[in-house]
């Protein structure tokens, strides 16, 4: 085994110590990517020379102290959030060239803090995807087995972060695109309370249930990554105004909600890892409290209908007018925008744009997008009510370990159904995340833990208390040298 | 064509309007781009405008003021909370493929307009909604060779959308109540009431029925009416396009029709008639706006005397004949301006008559608006105070008022100079009075035969050769002291 990666602390004591500088940390990483990314396909974009530039600047700011809480960390944006002046395609031939003329709230706050963005991630088209299959851009490959998938959307990032070829990496979650790819991954994934993070900037799918976040080697790096994103934003209508998110080192005791039934049908080789991982917890002194949520069965046909909806009016503005791909085929502006469409978008898209269109259509608003909202009203009181009586809630992040590419080639809902954990959390704006638990096959297990709106830090404080117990999330996948 | 015979008296039209009220905000409705029209295409637009992908709309507080505004002067029910909703169409101009607008819970509902015909008869229009949406771009057609230009400049433009209820039954009708709507709009300052830039536009829905029936006909719909004779106009031809059609057993299309100004006919709009599906659904990117009563209090405070109430005033208490009161409670920079002038002079009949005629008259003349008058209203009251005083004719004083008006002296100096250059001279008095005589012979004769109201034209006469420049009552006293004396 490899000695444990360090973390972002560590990294920037390393730097602050001038042990090493942002520099050689930068060109280190870079040396990094290159002998390895290729292997997974989790780029889309590098930015080696801004990335050296701010590494610069970082060194200097270091030099004078005036470094911040991330200054000369190297991390990654998924290729969802606009950074000005470079190509923003979310891995879309329709983006293909598409070049953002401002950044995103989050690419912004994170420079801000002094993180260097060394490049983009790939991801499932315009983030609608749970294999990373769907990329313009090509699949990624997971570290862990490079006959399987990552998961998606945010396959690239979960992909980079494990292969330590980032410190860390933005994500966004709209279903599970953020804890999803990061369970296949052996990464924690967070996913904020929604209007916690801005998503201005960033690419929209589904705007009610898009939650900017990210992914990283370890809990804590996720809370000084999300201490750097988050804020209120004037910008997003939807964006919050509340307390920094904080954590505090002191253990206490909590009470997890244990949603027995969602545990009870999953194949052996993840409940095993599960259930230690649920020990591991219990012996550290919390409580487990037994729970139900109801409506859980309706939550993924719900969840489709709402973010179908949304997706089919978000991607009506890429008809090919102002930006983004035109076809060459000449006719009149109807035509142009069917060709353009046509040939802009891949599969997935259409059949999401199709589906949402025809939810939102006289005659099926009522029985479709409706009732979805009634459901989603509901979700969302079975996780209210239970945190009548917990602290946190206990989940598991995935069904399965990270499947072989092209297994869910035959139907759709097949791959819907990968997100039946993670999207009822999206559709109540409530946060989470997936820490790695053990490993099944070589492949690694994801554990979800939900929190109320807002309260990051019982997240935080009880996954740092986790892996200060467990080293699954120091492990590191073993990649062929080339 | 329509048959110039129909017999219209069998019929009733019945007439709706729906009006986009351009609301003047410094910024649009969801950007922080400006509102303006007066720049190169796509320069006020900006990336949230522009749809480029991230962007989000942010509602500009102010549209909400100014709407709240416009529901309390028309007694509406200002919604505790209201929403946006999508409205989902492709169109060039339309940059994120859908309109950000209101459709089941408007800012606005319910309220009333009370609308004054041209034979000075009053009815009271029930208004159905007023909600608010963001306007489009434009499409730009042959200007650049085998293109459309897009101009985005527009799009995102705050509009109020104001429907009045089926309840016009006239052309005459509708477009006093379009002129009423925009006489409220620009008197709250909500619009700056520019028709030929487009800041109101009216759409009208017409159907016509038998006289006595209760069923409405089928309609039809006219887009894009951007004047009030426009409306009048194309509603007269839609309404004898109809009865002709139906008199002849004819059936009429739902449809949307354009009105022709040079040819002076409403057309079909051809290619428009797809049966649209909207898809409407509440935007997401937007929380829905909640009206606190601080809101409605801060408008309760803004709502300036409206110009009904102000209208009653001046007939009651300032004693001002019906018609004179209407007519100086057209425009509010007007009916101020009258106000501040009568508060200074103290005589509203004197002071309604300057502001009416002389006042009037030059900003025709001049083809300017009243806050871009030389003389203030204070000003004119001053002028109109020494005239109630008896210090200068009223001819003196419209010499008085030219002269602020080119050289924007202060009254009291212009008075002070014109009583100078008033002819003093007894002499040159006697002398001008004797040559007046001498040339109406006639008058002369009359006065003498004692016709004594003859006197008053022969002042006027002497008046006119000295062109104003001469105290009446002195030519008063020569006159009689030379006509006595031969």
């Amino acid at each position: 085994m490899n000695t444990p990666f360090p973390s972002i602390e560590q990294l920037r004591t390393q730097l602050t110590s001038r042990e090493i500088s942002a520099v050689e940390l930068t060109e280190e990483y870079f040396h990094r990517i290159r002998s390895t990314s290729h292997q997974l396909n989790c780029f889309v974009s590098l930015h080696e020379d801004s990335a050296l530039q701010a590494a610069r600047e970082a060194d200097s700011d270091i030099a004078r102290g005036r470094d911040r809480p991330l200054t000369g960390i190297p991390i990654a944006h998924k290729d969802i959030f606009c950074i000005e002046g470079k190509k923003t395609t979310c891995c879309s031939r329709m983006l293909q060239s598409y070049v953002a003329p401002y950044s995103a709230t989050i690419v912004e706050n994170l420079e801000n803090a002094g993180a260097i963005c060394v490049g983009t991630t790939n991801m499932d088209e315009f983030a609608m995807g749970s294999s990373n299959e769907t990329s313009a851009n090509g699949p990624v490959r997971n570290p862990w087995n490079l006959q399987h998938v990552p998961g998606g959307s945010s396959g690239g990032s979960a992909a980079a972060v494990a292969a330590r070829l980032v410190a860390a990496c933005t994500g966004s979650d709209t279903g599970g695109s953020i804890r999803q790819p990061a369970s296949f991954c052996g990464v924690t994934g967070f996913k904020p309370t929604y209007g916690r993070n801005s998503r201005y900037g960033m690419v929209a799918f589904a705007s009610s249930l898009d939650h900017p976040g990210c992914l990283t080697n370890s809990v804590e790096d996720a809370g000084r990554m999300l201490s750097a994103m988050a804020g209120n934003d004037t910008k997003d209508s939807t964006s919050a105004s509340q307390e920094p998110i904080g954590w505090s080192s002191s253990t206490r005791p909590r009470r997890l909600g244990y949603p027995t039934r969602l545990f009870a049908d999953l194949p052996q080789s993840i409940a095993r890892p599960l259930e230690e991982a649920r020990h591991t917890l219990e012996a550290a002194g919390n409580t487990i409290v037994e729970i139900e949520l109801p409506h859980f069965d309706v939550a993924v046909s719900a969840y489709y209908v709402i973010a179908c909806a949304e997706a089919s009016t978000n991607l009506a503005r890429y008809d090919g007018i102002r930006y983004g791909h035109r076809s060459k085929f000449d006719g009149n502006v109807e035509d142009m925008y069917a060709q353009s469409r046509s040939e802009g978008f891949g599969m997935e898209v259409k059949r999401r744009i199709l589906t949402g269109t025809y939810v939102l259509s006289v005659g099926h608003y009522d029985s479709y997008y409706m009732k979805a909202q009634k459901i989603r009203r509901l979700i969302r009181d079975d996780y209210l009510r239970a945190f009548h009586q917990t602290d946190v809630i206990l989940s598991p992040s995935t069904p399965t370990t990270a499947f072989r590419l092209n297994a869910m080639d035959l139907d759709p809902t097949d791959m819907y159904k990968q997100d039946q954990f993670t999207v009822p959390v999206n559709m109540s704006g409530l946060p989470a995340m997936s820490v790695p638990c053990g490993f099944s096959d070589g492949l690694p297990v994801g554990l979800q833990m939900i929190a109320p709106h807002f309260r990051e830090s019982e997240l935080l404080e009880l996954g740092i208390d986790y892996q200060n117990l467990t080293d699954w999330h120091q492990q590191q996948p073993c990649l062929p040298k080339t | 064509m329509p048959a110039k015979n129909v017999n219209s008296s069998l019929w009733e039209p019945v007439i709706g309007l729906e009006v986009h009220v351009q609301l003047n905000t410094n910024s649009k409705i969801f950007s922080s781009a400006p509102v303006t029209v007066s720049v190169e295409p796509n320069r006020a637009a900006n990336a949230v405008d522009l749809a480029l992908p991230g962007t989000l709309p942010v509602l500009n507080k102010k549209v909400v003021e100014k709407a709240i505004l416009f529901g309390m002067a028309t007694a509406g029910r200002i919604a505790s909370r209201c929403r946006f909703d999508r409205k989902n169409y492709f169109y060039p101009d339309l940059p994120k493929g859908y309109q950000i607008t209101q459709l089941t819970e408007p800012i606005i509902e319910g309220g009333t307009l009370e609308v004054r015909v041209d034979d000075g008869s009053i009815r009271q229009v029930e208004l159905v909604r007023a909600h608010l949406e963001e306007d489009a771009g434009k499409s730009i057609h042959g200007k650049y060779a085998g293109k459309t230009g897009i101009d985005l400049n527009r799009a995102g433009t705050p509009l109020l959308e104001v429907v009045t209820a089926p309840q016009l039954n006239t052309p005459d009708e509708a477009s006093a109540c379009f002129r009423t709507l925009h006489r409220l709009v620009t008197w709250l300052d909500i619009c700056d009431g520019n028709l030929n830039e487009g800041s109101m536009r009216c759409d009208a829905n017409i159907s016509v029925r038998r006289h006595g029936e209760t069923q409405l006909g089928e309609r039809t719909e006219i887009k894009n009416l951007n004047s009030f004779r426009f409306v009048e106009r194309a509603l007269k031809h839609e309404i004898d396009r109809q009865i002709s059609i139906l008199e002849t057993g004819g059936e009429i299309v739902r449809e949307t029709r354009l009105y022709d100004v040079e040819r002076d006919e409403t057309r079909s709009m051809r290619g428009k008639e797809l049966a649209h599906d909207y898809r409407y659904f509440p935007d997401p990117d937007l929380l829905p706006v909640a009206i606190t009563q601080e809101m409605i209090r801060a408008a309760r405070s803004a709502m300036p005397e409206l110009p009904e109430a102000r209208c009653s005033r001046y007939i009651d208490e300032l004693g001002l004949p019906a018609e004179t009161a209407h007519r100086l409670t057209q425009e509010k920079a007007f009916s101020d301006y009258f106000e501040s002038a009568f508060a200074i002079a103290g005589n509203a009949k004197l002071t309604a008559n300057w502001v009416l005629g002389n006042v009037a008259a030059t900003l025709n003349r001049n083809e300017i608006s009243i806050e871009n008058l030389q003389l203030s209203g204070p000003q004119l009251g001053e002028i109109v105070k020494n005239i109630v005083d008896g210090i200068v004719s009223d001819a003196s004083a419209k010499q008085v008022f030219e002269h602020v008006l080119a050289t924007k002296s202060n009254v009291a100096d212009a008075i002070g100079q014109q009583r100078e250059s008033l002819m003093s001279d007894e002499r040159d008095l006697k002398a001008l009075v004797q040559r007046v005589l001498d040339g109406n012979p006639i008058q002369v004769e009359e006065y003498r035969k004692g016709k004594k109201k003859i006197l008053g034209y022969l002042v006027g006469q002497v008046m006119s050769a000295a062109k104003g420049k001469i105290d009446p009552k002195k030519v008063n006293q020569a006159l009689t002291e030379i006509l006595a004396s031969d």
